[in-house]
C-alpha cells in the first residue's frame, strides 16, 4: 500500500494550490487573451503595436525566465515605488509581492499572449455575414459580442483553448521557484527527506493526470455545446 | 402628407472604394407602402447603395433620413462616420434586411433567430416574441422547421426564415439585397411569392433584385442603376415596358 509518510496531507494541500493557480491564471489567461485579440483587429496603430509587442516578447521568451523576471523584477519595481512614495509624500508603505498572485499574474501573462493569437485566428473565423445580419438588427457592440461573435468564435477558439489549457496546468510546476508550495514543491521537499522520490512523484503525476482527464471532458462538453447547429445535416 | 414622416429617404449618396467612385450622387424616398426596386448589371452599385441606407457601407457623402430623423455624422481620420452609434443602432431597429447568403445566426435554430432581436433589441418578453415568431414562421411555411437549425434547412427555407426574422422586428422599410440570388431556381417561387403577399400589404421596401417579372408585378417604381448613376427611373410600365435609356433596353433584351 502506497505510504506516504505524513506528507499526505501536505501533498494534497499542494494539489488544491496547484488547482487554484491553473483555473484562476486561466481566467486571467482568458481576459488577456480576449483583450490582446480586440487590440490586434483594431483600427488603433498604438493598440495594434502594444499588443504584438507582447506577444512576441512572451512567445520568445522561456516561460521560467519570464516567470522569475516579472516575480522579482516586480518586487523590485514596488520597492521603488513605495520609496518614491515615501520620499515624495512619506507615506511609509511596504507592499510584499504574494507568490501565489504573482503566480497567477505571471502565469495569466504569459498565457494571455498565447491566448490572444487563438482567439485572434478563431475570431477571423467568424462568417461577417452573420456578424452584418446582427449589426443591421439594431444589436450594439456589447450585445453583438454577446450574443453572435462570442458564441460564434468559441467554436472555433475551444480546440486552441483546451490545447493551452493543458500546457498551462504544467507549466504550474514552474511555481515553486518564486517559493509558492505547489504539490511539486511539497513532492521534491518530501522526495529529499525521505530518498524515495517515487513514493511522491508518481502520486503528482496521477493527479495531474486526473486533473487533465477531468478537463478534457469538461472541454468534451463546452465543444459539444458550441458546436450546436454546426455543420450538421 | 406632412403628419406621417417618409419611412425612408436618402439624399445625394456618393462612395468611393479607393480611387473608384461606385455611388455618384444617388437619391431615393420610400413613402409609406412603395416597393422600390433597385435593378442594373452587376458592379452598378445597386447592392452598396442599399448597403448605405442602413450604413453597413458608410456613404462619403450625402443624407439619410429614417422615420422623420436625420443620421448625423462626422469627420474622422477614417473618413466620415456616424456621429452617434446609438442613433445608428436604433435607426436600424426601424429598417430590417434580408441578404442574399440568408445569414441566419448558425448557432441558434429558426424559433431562436426570429425571436433574438425583438427580445434583445426591442426589449419584448420571450412569450409575446414567441407568439409572434410562431405566427410568422406559420405564415413563410415552416411551422415545422422551428427548432431546426440552418444548417440543417434549404437554401429557400434558410430564405423564408430570414424573411420572417426580419418581420418580427415589424420593420418600418424592409431592405432586400438579392434574396433569391443564391438560391436554386425551384426554390426561387417560393421566396418571390412571400415577397409578393408583403409587398401587396403594404411593407415598404427596397429590393435589389435580378427577378424582372418581380420588378414589373409588385413595383411602385424601378431603379435602374449603371455605373453608379441612376440611368432610369419610375412606374414599371415607363422603366421596364418602355425604356428610354438605349442600356437599359440592352439591359433588357433577351439574353440568349
Amino acid at each position: 500500500m502506497l505510504d506516504l509518510q505524513g506528507y499526505g496531507p501536505r501533498l494534497l494541500e499542494g494539489a488544491g494550490v496547484t488547482l487554484q493557480l491553473a483555473v484562476l491564471s486561466l481566467a486571467l489567461a482568458i481576459v488577456l487573451g480576449l483583450l490582446t485579440a480586440s487590440a490586434k483587429m483594431s483600427r488603433s496603430w498604438l493598440l495594434h503595436r502594444t499588443a504584438t509587442l507582447y506577444t512576441t516578447l512572451i512567445r520568445g521568451v522561456p516561460d521560467l525566465v519570464l516567470m522569475m523576471l516579472l516575480f522579482f523584477g516586480g518586487q523590485m519595481g514596488l520597492n521603488l515605488l513605495t520609496d518614491k512614495l515615501y520620499d515624495q509624500f512619506g507615506v511609509d508603505w511596504y507592499i510584499d509581492l504574494n507568490a501565489f498572485v504573482a503566480g497567477v499574474i505571471t502565469i495569466g501573462f504569459i498565457f494571455g499572449a498565447y491566448m490572444g493569437e487563438t482567439f485572434r485566428g478563431a475570431f477571423m473565423a467568424v462568417d461577417e455575414g452573420q456578424v452584418e445580419a446582427a449589426k443591421a438588427y439594431g444589436m450594439g457592440s456589447w450585445l453583438l459580442f454577446r450574443r453572435i461573435r462570442f458564441p460564434l468564435m468559441m467554436r472555433h477558439a475551444l480546440p486552441g483553448l483546451s490545447n493551452n489549457w493543458m500546457v498551462l496546468l504544467k507549466t504550474t510546476a514552474l511555481v515553486s521557484v518564486i517559493g509558492l508550495t505547489d504539490m511539486v514543491r511539497v513532492a521534491a521537499e518530501a522526495s529529499r527527506a525521505t530518498h524515495e522520490p517515487f513514493t511522491f512523484l508518481i502520486p503528482v503525476a496521477a493527479i495531474y493526470l486526473l486533473i487533465a482527464s477531468v478537463s478534457e471532458w469538461i472541454f468534451a462538453r463546452l465543444q459539444k455545446r458550441y458546436n450546436v447547429g454546426f455543420g450538421e445535416h | 402628407m406632412a403628419d406621417t414622416p417618409i419611412p425612408l429617404e436618402v439624399r445625394n449618396i456618393k462612395k468611393r472604394f479607393g480611387d473608384t467612385e461606385v455611388l455618384k450622387g444617388l437619391s431615393l424616398q420610400a413613402r409609406k407602402g412603395d416597393v422600390i426596386t433597385l435593378i442594373g448589371a452587376s458592379g452598378s452599385g445597386k447592392s452598396t447603395f442599399l448597403r448605405c441606407m442602413n450604413l453597413l457601407e458608410q456613404p462619403d457623402e450625402g443624407d439619410l433620413i429614417v422615420h422623420g430623423e436625420e443620421i448625423r455624422f462626422r469627420q474622422t481620420r477614417h473618413g466620415r462616420e456616424p456621429a452617434d452609434w446609438n442613433q445608428v443602432v436604433r435607426m436600424r431597429a426601424k429598417l430590417s434586411m434580408v441578404f442574399q447568403s440568408f445569414n441566419l445566426w448558425s448557432h441558434m435554430t429558426l424559433l431562436e433567430n426570429v425571436i433574438e432581436a425583438p427580445i434583445h433589441v426591442l426589449g419584448k418578453s420571450k412569450k409575446e416574441a414567441v407568439e409572434h415568431a410562431r405566427g410568422l414562421l406559420e405564415r413563410v411555411g415552416l411551422t415545422a422547421r422551428a427548432d431546426a437549425y440552418p444548417a440543417q434547412m434549404s437554401g429557400g427555407q434558410q430564405q423564408r426564415g430570414a424573411i420572417a426574422r426580419a418581420l418580427a422586428m415589424d420593420p418600418e422599410v424592409m431592405l432586400f439585397d438579392e434574396p433569391t440570388s443564391a438560391l436554386d431556381p425551384e426554390l426561387v417561387g417560393d421566396v418571390l411569392k412571400v415577397m409578393r403577399d408583403l409587398a401587396e400589404e403594404g411593407r415598404t421596401m427596397v429590393v435589389v433584385t435580378h427577378e424582372m417579372g418581380f420588378a414589373r408585378d409588385v413595383s411602385s417604381q424601378v431603379i435602374y442603376l449603371h455605373q453608379g448613376v441612376i440611368e432610369e427611373a419610375g412606374p414599371p410600365q415607363d422603366v421596364l415596358v418602355n425604356p428610354t435609356s438605349p442600356r437599359l433596353q440592352q439591359f433588357l433584351a433577351p439574353k440568349y
